[in-house]
């Protein structure tokens, strides 16, 4: 029997959670190990940085990328990666559009910092000791890589062939994909177009969500521990934001089933270049406040009421795609007097 | 010659009905007022998608101007106001992303009103002016080994009033 295909998985700024999604295709993983060896797996096979280095370039067939580019570690990796890797798949919502780590584009690094390594109440740090990248000692020069300011998804460093959305993906759509692939390997079948969102639906989580909407507007937004939603109704109408109208579906509306209004972890749609601002348009239609025969001055101050009750607007919409939004990150220091303010 | 002084560029979406007119009207009728408005016309200050907005900072411009019928005048009946609560929820999350308040404005204005258009665009031009250029790709994203900023061609359309 020829050699079998090569299969890699990776973890940059991540948390591990794509790695097991992995794993959570069931009984499916036996055909996985059948088909492909493992060439790089850190987290379940011990593999070392110089072992991939010394693959020629294009050895693996299919790497699966997750995480988000956090430091120049990670970056080095991916490029590392790219290099040696056939189809570089970015897997899971860090890689594909920053995802949690990226929510701290809303800051700085010199703040994330002070906030890790100073100020939270667990840290006791009185030599105010923080990682350097290079650290003197009397045997020579310690290095560690660099934090970077701004979190980036793996498209922003290195060229991607597919992306494989969710937070993680369902393990449904991993094995779709994982079949095409096989499929494609072993028979010659067709691949999707480079660039491709693969494992993930066309139309909007909603449309996949079997709670009843019935075009209720509201007048206040609550956060998920301050109401019992009421089961069936679409939490949106409930006042509890649920990010399904401006993401995509394939996950089977799995939160709003069970009364946690959708995060957003597929991405946007098609064609949609920045998801906050879609969500962002949604609300502004299910708010009820104001209508034209208002008094034009009292208007804006009664929609602001109810802004009022909504938390963090952009820590919300942009949950899992500010790496990927159209400003991708907040001005430090600007020159306003909210340069970088998180409410 | 005087110093240079910066030259804001704003990007207007103007309403078709209302505002658009009113822009329409203050040329007619040879009103002096900046020439750092780029007009965009809309049918529908409603139909200001917010990426608009952020598109328009990100390429370059250092305001957005959007500017619509009163509320109970728009020719949709409620275009302005769906406008009008997207404003407010986006003037908070501009907030928190450092990028003041007054570079993105919402302004009334009929197609009566070229005056007002033209005291709101010298307002603001001067109030943009005064908070200094905001050249997001270069100064934000810039220095964070981003993408390359030389790709970074700034589109902004320019349409005659």
């Amino acid at each position: 029997m020829s050699e079998k295909p090569k299969l890699a998985m990776y973890w940059a700024a991540s948390c591990g959670g794509c790695e097991i999604s992995v794993l959570n295709i069931g009984d499916k993983i036996l055909i996985v190990d059948e088909v492909f060896d493992l060439a790089f797996f850190p987290c379940i096979a011990d593999f070392k940085h110089h072992d991939v280095e010394g693959y020629e370039d294009g050895y693996i067939d299919v790497c699966l990328f997750n995480g988000a580019i956090r430091t120049s570690d990670n970056e080095e990796m991916a490029k590392l990666l790219r290099k040696k890797s056939k189809v570089l798949v970015a897997y899971g919502s860090c890689a594909y559009e920053g995802c949690i780590p990226a929510l701290s584009n809303l800051t700085t690094k010199d703040e994330t910092f002070n906030t890790v390594y100073y100020e939270n109440q667990t840290i006791d740090n009185p030599n105010r000791v923080v990682p350097q990248v290079e650290t003197q000692v009397p045997e020579g020069t310690l290095t560690l890589p660099s934090f970077y300011n701004t979190v980036k998804s793996l498209d922003q460093v290195v060229d991607v062939d597919y992306y494989l959305p969710g937070c993680p993906p369902e393990p449904e759509q991993i094995w779709a994909v994982l079949e095409i692939v096989v499929n494609a390997l072993l028979n010659d079948g067709p691949l999707p177009p480079a660039g491709s969102i693969v494992g993930a639906g066309n139309v909007a989580v909603c449309e996949e969500c079997p709670l009843d909407k019935n075009v209720k507007t509201i007048t206040q937004f609550y956060r998920p521990y301050e109401i019992q939603p009421e089961p069936g109704l679409c939490l949106l109408e409930q006042g509890l934001i649920c990010v399904g109208p401006a993401t995509r579906s394939g996950c089977g509306a799995l939160c709003p089933q069970v009364g946690m209004g959708c995060r957003g972890c597929y991405g946007p749609l098609e064609g949609v270049d920045d998801q906050g601002a879609k969500m962002l348009s949604a609300i502004a239609s299910v708010v009820g406040v104001g209508d034209s025969t208002d008094d034009e001055f009292e208007l804006e101050e009664m929609i602001d009421n109810v802004m009022d009750s909504l938390a963090d607007p952009s820590g919300t919409f942009y949950r899992f795609s500010m790496a990927h939004s159209l400003l991708e990150r907040v001005k430090a220091n600007g020159n306003g007097t909210n340069g970088g303010e998180v409410k | 010659m005087s110093e240079q002084q910066f030259e804001p560029v704003i990007v207007g979406f103007l309403c078709n009905w209302c505002s658009y007119r009113a822009a329409d009207l203050a040329g007619t009728s040879r009103t002096k007022y900046a020439p750092n408005m780029r007009a965009i016309r809309v049918m529908c200050s409603g139909r200001v998608d917010p990426q608009f907005v952020l598109k328009a900072l990100r390429e370059g411009a250092d305001g957005v101007m959007i500017a619509g019928c009163h509320p109970g005048e728009c020719h949709y009946v409620e275009g302005n106001i769906k406008a009008l609560r997207r404003y407010v929820l986006l003037k908070r999350m501009l907030k928190q992303w450092g990028i003041e308040k007054e570079r993105v404005q919402l302004v009334w204005a009929s197609a009566s009103e070229g005056n007002l258009l033209a005291e709101a665009v010298d307002r603001m031009t001067e109030e943009v002016r005064a908070l200094g250029p905001l050249r997001w790709r270069q100064a934000v994203l810039g220095g964070n080994g981003h993408k390359p900023v030389e790709t970074a061609e700034v589109e902004v359309e320019v349409e005659e009033v």
